[in-house]
Formats: structure tokens, sequence, C-alpha cells
């Protein structure tokens, strides 16, 4: 009895050795689509944008199998932490409080936080006063909702929506009066459309984007910071940005 | 708040005073949100379910139809209709109805009272129809017409026999309010996902709010028992 005992235990030892000392020959990547032009579809269903090539660069660099996965963003930290993915590559900024639950790699983007309103919007968005009972749109849990709850909320109303397409409706139908939203994005969902236009400067927002994971995987992490490091300097991150961007982001 | 009470709350992680106070405003926008459509379906069920009984078909026909249409489609899709349908009519900033339909709270309070109309219509309807016929013959020998009938006989039995089914309909109608919050309403729901989105908590966010509901709909259970006890007197046994 007390040697099976002890066979069972080495081979629990030896399994759960095995288990810490995982290769990382496969990797599972989330991204919330659409967030263009980061992550989204073609028109004939394939995954694209600058983060899945990016992702794609790094897993060729490490020679591992990649699949990806779609995953909402209210339940990006979430699935990670109940292991239905390994590493989410989807536009996550770097902050504290999400820093408690997850490991960031070094950050590999950052893009500032952009300000859009209808044309008939003349009000600096800086000054206070101007602002006095505004309406704001932000989307809920985002480093521009953070911004806007913290030195605005005593100024102005704020609306927080799930998705861009929800709050750009807002504004078009008036119950808006500005909206705070991650540049690009405003580029490509507000800009795109008639009668809307950018006010105010940009806001640099947050310590960039980084790549999150469970915070166990310290090995992952520091493979894929030194592939992200290699990409950055070989020119492989340059030619993936210039296809998706006239501006630079590279951090 | 008492300022002990912040005091202690200011020690918890994730309850803070701000969190608790952001939880109230959350709960009495619910509460108003669905006493009010509750409220304002009931008063419009009355007169609908009535002529939904009518032997005409040009007065019971275009109820069945709104009752079919409003029973026949989820309730978040009629919300999305009304509240960003609203906002699509060409001109309607420039009116009145604007500073009423600019907030989400009009455009949801309109679709929750539609749709519990509808419902509640229907199970009014129901216990009409189900009046035992000897009552009515009853009442039409001692002389009342079609009006007093109605008070006296109809509505007062049929409300016996609605009250159960109704109550169920107001405690899905508390639970369904859940989806204002897609439309920026900030209820108990839209405050659980902004303090679930702020600290990545779901399980407090959440059972802190699942918590809430259930309390509500024990005070709704509670209300309802002491009414059906209420209306069915005469059924229970004569005490000695």
């Amino acid at each position: 009895m007390k040697k099976l005992i002890v066979a069972a235990s080495c081979a629990i030892a030896m399994m759960a050795g095995s288990v810490q000392a995982r290769e990382w020959n496969e990797i599972r990547i989330a991204f919330d689509v659409p967030y263009e032009p980061f992550e989204y579809k073609t028109p004939d269903g394939e995954l694209t944008g600058f983060e899945v090539e990016l992702a794609e660069a790094v897993c060729a660099e490490l020679r591992a199998e990649c699949e990806f996965v779609i995953q909402a963003w209210d339940g990006m930290i979430p699935g990670l932490l109940a292991r239905k993915f390994d590493a989410i590559m989807s536009s996550m900024s770097i902050t504290p409080e999400r820093a408690e639950h997850v490991l960031f790699s070094e950050p590999y983007y950052n893009t500032p936080g952009g300000w859009f309103a209808r044309d008939d919007f003349d009000v600096d968005v800086t000054d206070m006063e101007a602002m006095q009972g505004k309406t704001v749109g932000v989307q809920r849990g985002t480093t521009m909702d953070t911004y806007v709850t913290n030195e605005m909320s005593d100024v102005v109303t704020i609306k927080r929506y799930t998705t861009a397409e929800d709050m750009v409706l807002d504004l078009e139908g008036q119950r808006l009066d500005v909206v705070f939203v991650d540049y690009p994005v405003g580029e490509q969902t507000i800009m795109s459309r008639e009668g809307f236009k950018e006010t105010g400067e940009p806001v640099k927002l947050g310590e960039g984007v980084g790549v999150a994971m469970r915070p166990r995987d310290r090995d992952l992490a520091g493979k894929i910071n030194a592939a992200l490091n290699k990409l950055k300097n070989d020119g492989t991150y340059d030619a993936i940005m210039a296809k998706y961007f006239s501006y630079d982001i590279k951090m | 708040m008492p300022d002990f009470l912040a005091d202690w709350l200011n020690q918890n992680d994730i309850f803070t005073a701000t969190t608790v106070i952001h939880y109230w405003d959350g709960l009495v926008t619910t509460v108003q949100l669905v006493f009010m459509s509750l409220l304002l379906g009931l008063v419009l069920a009355l007169p609908l379910a009535i002529m939904r009984t009518a032997k005409s078909p040009y007065i019971s026909r275009p109820i069945w139809l709104y009752t079919y249409l409003f029973r026949g489609t989820p309730l978040l899709i009629q919300l999305y209709i009304i509240y960003y349908g609203i906002a699509q009519i060409e001109g309607i900033q420039d009116t009145l109805w604007w500073t009423i339909f600019r907030e989400p709270f009009y455009p949801a309070l309109l679709a929750f009272t539609l749709n519990t109309a509808a419902y509640t219509t229907e199970i009014i309807r129901g216990a009409i129809v189900a009046t035992p016929n000897g009552e009515i013959e009853a009442a039409k020998a001692y002389g009342m017409n079609w009006a007093l009938r109605m008070r006296r006989i109809v509505l007062p039995s049929a409300a016996r026999r609605a009250v159960q089914a109704y109550s169920n309909e107001v405690i899905f109608m508390l639970h369904a309010s859940a989806i204002a919050s897609v439309v920026t309403i900030v209820d108990l729901t839209g405050a659980a996902r902004n303090i679930y989105s702020r600290f990545y908590t779901p399980f407090d966010a959440f059972i802190a709010v699942a918590v809430l509901y259930m309390l509500l709909t024990f005070i709704l259970v509670y209300v309802f028992r002491r009414l059906e006890r209420h209306l069915l007197r005469h059924q229970r046994p004569l005490s000695h």
C-alpha cells in the first residue's frame, strides 16, 4: 500500500513537473473583433489586422502553432484566467488595475485618445467651464473611460457604451455632444462618415498596449518579450505598421 | 451616508462608498423604471383587455395584432427599435419630443410599458373569458346592464383569476428590466457592469447585484401573497 502511494505521488509530481515546464509549442491568442485596423475580418471571413499580423510574426519567431480565438471584450480577462486562451493581443492598454490580474509584456504600441463630434460642435474640450453640462460618450472599461471618469465626472454627463457602433449612432442622433475614443477607432468609424470632425488635440493615455498573459506564465512572457524586441528591431514591425497606419504608433 | 459607514466601506477593495452609492442609484433607477412601466401598462391593459373581448372584430382584431406583435418579438429588439429608431426620424431633434426622447429613460419606459401592457392584456382577457356563464346570466336576470355587469361581476371575478399570472408578469418585468443597461441607462445591471469593467471582478460585481434583484423579487412575492389572500379570502375555510 505504502509503495503504491509513493508511486502515485511520484507520478503526480512528474505530471505536475511536465505541466510546469510547458514548451509553448501551441499558443492560443484572443482578439475582440471588429476593432479596425487592429483586428477585423475581411469580407471573406479571414481574420486580419495589425495585431493579428504582429501575432503571426511573433508565432513564426517562436516557431509555435498559434490558434486565434475570438472573444468579446467584456469576457477577455475572465476568459484568460479561465484558461480559454493563453494570451490577449487585442489592444489591451496596460493599467495598474489590470496588472493586478494579468501579466503584461513590454508595450508594443500606443495610440492616443481622440475627441470627435458633429460638425456644428465648437467647444474647447479642455475648457472645463465650456464643457459644463455636455454629454460625453466613452466605451465602457477603456482607458478613455477611466480618464473622463477621473478628470471630468463632476463637469460632464458620461454615457458608457459596449460597442463603438452604438456610440456613433447616439452621436449622430444628437444624444451625445462629443465622444472620447481610441484614436484609430474614431478615425475608422466616425471620420469615415459625413458631418463629423475631430475636435481638440489627441490625448496620450496610459502606458501603451501589451500582450496580457496569466501571472504564472512568466516563461511565456519572457519568450514573447524577446520575440517582440527582435521584430521591432529587424524591420518586421515597421513593415506591418506601414500597411495599416499613416502615423507612428511604435513603442 | 454616515461617516463611520463610509470609513468602514473604504477599507474594502470594491465595495467602497463610491460603488455602494453607484449601486444605490442603479437600484433607484430600476425601481422607478419597473414600477412606472407596470403601472402604466396595467392602466393601458384594462381597457385593451375589455376591447379584446368585444364581439366586433373591428375592435378586437387591432388589439389582437398589437398583443401579437409585442409578445412575438424580444423586448431587447423593441427597445433597440424605439431607442435608436426615434433618433433616426428626420427632424425629431428640433421638436419638443426630443427633450423627452433624448434621455434613454423615456424610450426604455415606452418599450417596457408597451411590452408589459401586451402581456397583461392577454392575462386579463383570459380571465374575463373564463368568467362562468352562470354568473353573467344571473347578473342579466337581475337587470344589470353591460357596464354594471362588467364593474360588479366580471372584472372582480377576473381579477381573482388573473392575480397569480400577473404576479409572474411583474417578476418577469423586473428581471427583463436588466436589458435597460444596453441603452446607457445606469440601472442595477448597468451599475454592476460599470463596476465590473473598472475592477475586473465579475463575481463580486454581479453577485452583489443578483442579491439586490432577489431582494426586490422577495418584496414583490410578499406583496402579491398579501393581495391574493385579500382577493381570495372567500375561499379560506371559516375559522371557528
